[in-house]
């Protein structure tokens, strides 16, 4: 996983609560067994007028001129800002592919599905969790300066509108860390192993039914 | 004193980190085709291989076929399921095959397997796995890169959740189920209500309600937010569990079952949030917006947005109502049906199937349904409910008899909505374009949506005759 570093980008307001992640990335896409190329079906529905099919690529689909991600400079957008519990429902980690795979790196929102939050992580991407009243104050700046851009700084952990307003947030360390450094979370574990092995004795013991071929 | 959940983490801790996370063991891990794929591949890349392969169960279910499965024309859906028996085959994994009667909704074969039992860890990359819940094991949904790490390494990394008590007392009224037990708690506390908690279902509903009653209500912990939804062990759970094929025989299940009694919270423990349900409150329920927690009563009226406080609450409202295309103050009989679907990891069990035959026979299917439609959770719940003449039932009423799958709950296979069609569904998520893009979700319990079909809108079951 590549380290997390602080960068600037341009802030796409995304104005509604409990978008979930069939919205992110719905159903008919999923089918892939690649972990890239779901960004151009990122949001498909709000996104595009007409539906996809087997034979019409998505480059030659009609946009929905209204949708946020299609007016520039959106298109290039790398942070998103939304509602209340962005990305609840299903455990799709193809939401956040979808997400990166666009181009974006952190979504700022003042609560998250639990799932979605934990996939984020492992993904190098970063879910901050705003006060309402600093996600109100986001959405506000995007209307008077549309395509205004912010500085994510994970290490201190704020988010800044250039020189001005600075909106400090909470992250667990252990997600700050890993995302910091680039942490591989599977070889950390394996580190673990003489105490997985001890563990796993210790329960084959207690519940051996647990241990039986399947 | 301890909660169930607190029992549950503690029995599996393998070491507790600085930082407050916790590294957790995994007794059982269920496996479908569409979030393992990608796990697979990257622990091929990194040459790793499976820490322990007795411990994961695979089936295919999102993406197979209810009728003529020898062909999958889908080629997308049929690439997804070579890559399963693909991946299954190169590592040794256990999996039940289309064909298999076992095969079905890795949330409904689990418990009938014996695969999920209670005091388990229980993972699966799809956010239902806490149906498994109602026995009394701390089972949750996983994203595929967790897939990878289990299949890795048998252990997560996780922060524990806080604790949530939700008491379910009183005596429920005539034809109120477990769907409108848990839809209406969805209703009062939102989709966000329970984010971070774990829930704890209890009370003497709970305690009267069957296995698969209880997995229903555990099944939709996550539409409150709520990844884990737990059930104490008693009775009820060990009658379910007893003489399954993976379930502890003889001695064993007698030393089994003297551990297993202890899975409920000690008396008087704290919870960091209560939530007190009167059952006999609760009306047949059925979801009006594309959110599970937009939810009524089948007699009250489609709400009106104007009558809302909050600015962001009001706009979701009206957005609901566009894409459901309903007006606020609309009664649920003028609202005509498409499609009726029976079957999901929420009610796709035989007790689910029996109710809703019960509720049609002898009856037609309304002339405006296009199509009607059950698909049993599994193979063996379809050989049962024929056992039975369920499927009779159901075919001369004008319902499809079809085999088991997820199928319209999110239409991953052929069975999907058409833009515009409005479905009366027994599953989960009535999110847009979630049965089809376009397609417009109505959730409700298997007798009103039964009786739905035969209407050809929804009716209070109380009432009909």
């Amino acid at each position: 996983m590549k380290a997390f570093k602080t960068f600037t980008g341009i802030v796409a307001p995304l104005d509604r609560s409990n978008i979930d992640t069939d919205s992110i990335i719905p159903k008919e896409y999923l089918k892939s067994i690649k972990r890239s190329g779901f960004g151009p079906n990122l949001f498909d529905s709000w996104r595009y007028l007409d539906k996809s099919d087997s034979k019409n690529q998505n480059t030659k689909r009609q946009l929905n001129p209204d949708f946020v991600l299609n007016k520039p400079p959106y298109d290039k957008a790398e942070i998103l800002l939304s509602r209340e519990n962005f990305g609840c429902g299903s455990s799709r980690e193809h939401a956040v592919w979808a997400l990166s795979d666009f181009g974006f790196k952190a979504v700022l929102a003042p609560s998250f599905g639990d799932i979605f939050y934990s996939n984020s992580f492992k993904n190098g991407f970063l879910s901050i969790r705003l006060e309402n009243r600093d996600i109100d104050m986001l959405f506000d700046a995007s209307r008077s300066s549309p395509g205004f851009k912010v500085i994510v700084n994970l290490e201190k952990q704020f988010v800044q509108i250039h020189d001005n307003e600075k909106f400090e947030f909470n992250i667990d360390d252990s997600l700050k860390n890993h995302l910091l450094k680039g942490l591989d979370d599977i070889t950390l574990t394996l580190e673990y192993t003489e105490k997985i092995r001890i563990y796993e004795k210790n329960r084959s013991k207690i519940t051996p039914w647990l241990f039986r071929e399947i | 004193m301890k909660t169930l959940y607190d029992k549950l983490w503690d029995d599996h801790v393998v070491h507790n980190f600085d930082d407050g996370t916790s590294l957790i063991y995994i007794d059982r891990h269920l496996i479908h085709e569409v979030t393992s794929a990608q796990a697979f591949e990257g622990l091929k890349l990194a040459n790793r291989k499976p820490w322990r392969l007795n411990t994961n169960l695979a089936v295919p279910d999102h993406n197979v076929p209810t009728k003529n499965r020898e062909v999958i024309d889908d080629p997308v859906s049929k690439i997804q399921l070579e890559t399963l028996d693909k991946n299954c085959k190169e590592t040794g994994i256990t999996k039940f095959d289309i064909f298999d009667q076992r095969q079905g909704i890795v949330h409904v074969i689990g418990p009938e397997q014996g695969a999920s039992l209670p005091g388990m860890t229980i993972v699966c990359g799809d956010s239902h796995t806490s149906t498994n819940g109602a026995l009394g094991a701390l089972a949750f949904g996983i994203g595929t890169s967790d897939v990878e790490h289990v299949l890795a390494t048998q252990c997560l990394v996780l922060k524990k959740d806080k604790n949530m008590l939700i008491n379910i007392n009183g005596e429920m009224g005539d034809g109120i189920s477990a769907k409108d037990v848990v839809l209406n708690i969805i209703g009062k506390i939102g989709t966000a209500g329970a984010t971070g908690y774990a829930i704890e279902f209890s009370g003497n509903v709970i305690r009267s309600l069957s296995m698969e009653s209880r997995m229903t209500i555990c099944n939709m912990s996550i539409e409150a937010g709520s990844r884990v939804g737990l059930i104490a062990v008693d009775e009820t759970t060990l009658d379910y569990a007893k003489g399954r094929p993976y379930t502890p025989r003889n001695n064993e299940w007698d030393h089994a079952v003297g551990l297993w009694r202890e899975l409920k919270s000690d008396n008087g423990v704290n919870f960091d949030k209560v939530i007190e349900v009167d059952a006999k409150l609760i009306e047949p329920q059925v979801t009006w917006g594309t959110s599970p927690e937009m939810v009524i009563s089948v007699n009250e009226r489609i709400p009106d947005p104007t009558e809302i406080d909050d600015a962001i609450k009001r706009e979701g409202f009206v957005n609901a109502l566009n894409y459901m295309n309903l007006k606020p103050g609309m009664r649920f009989d003028e609202i005509k049906i498409d499609k009726v679907f029976i079957g999901s990891c929420t009610n796709s069990r035989i007790e689910d199937l029996r109710i809703a035959a019960q509720t049609i026979q002898g009856r037609n299917v309304s002339k405006n349904i296009k199509l009607a439609m059950v698909v049993p959770g599994s193979g063996l719940v379809k050989k049962q409910a024929e056992k039975e003449g369920l499927d009779k039932i159901f075919i001369d009423s004008g319902f499809e008899w079809r085999d088991p799958g997820c199928s319209m709950c999110l239409g991953m296979n052929p069975d999907q909505l058409q833009s515009g069609e409005r479905c009366a569904s027994t599953s989960n998520r009535n999110f847009e374009g979630r049965q089809g893009p376009g397609g417009r979700t109505h959730l409700a319990s298997p007798s009103m949506t039964a009786a739905a079909a035969i209407a050809g809108h929804f009716v209070d079951i109380r009432e009909f005759k």
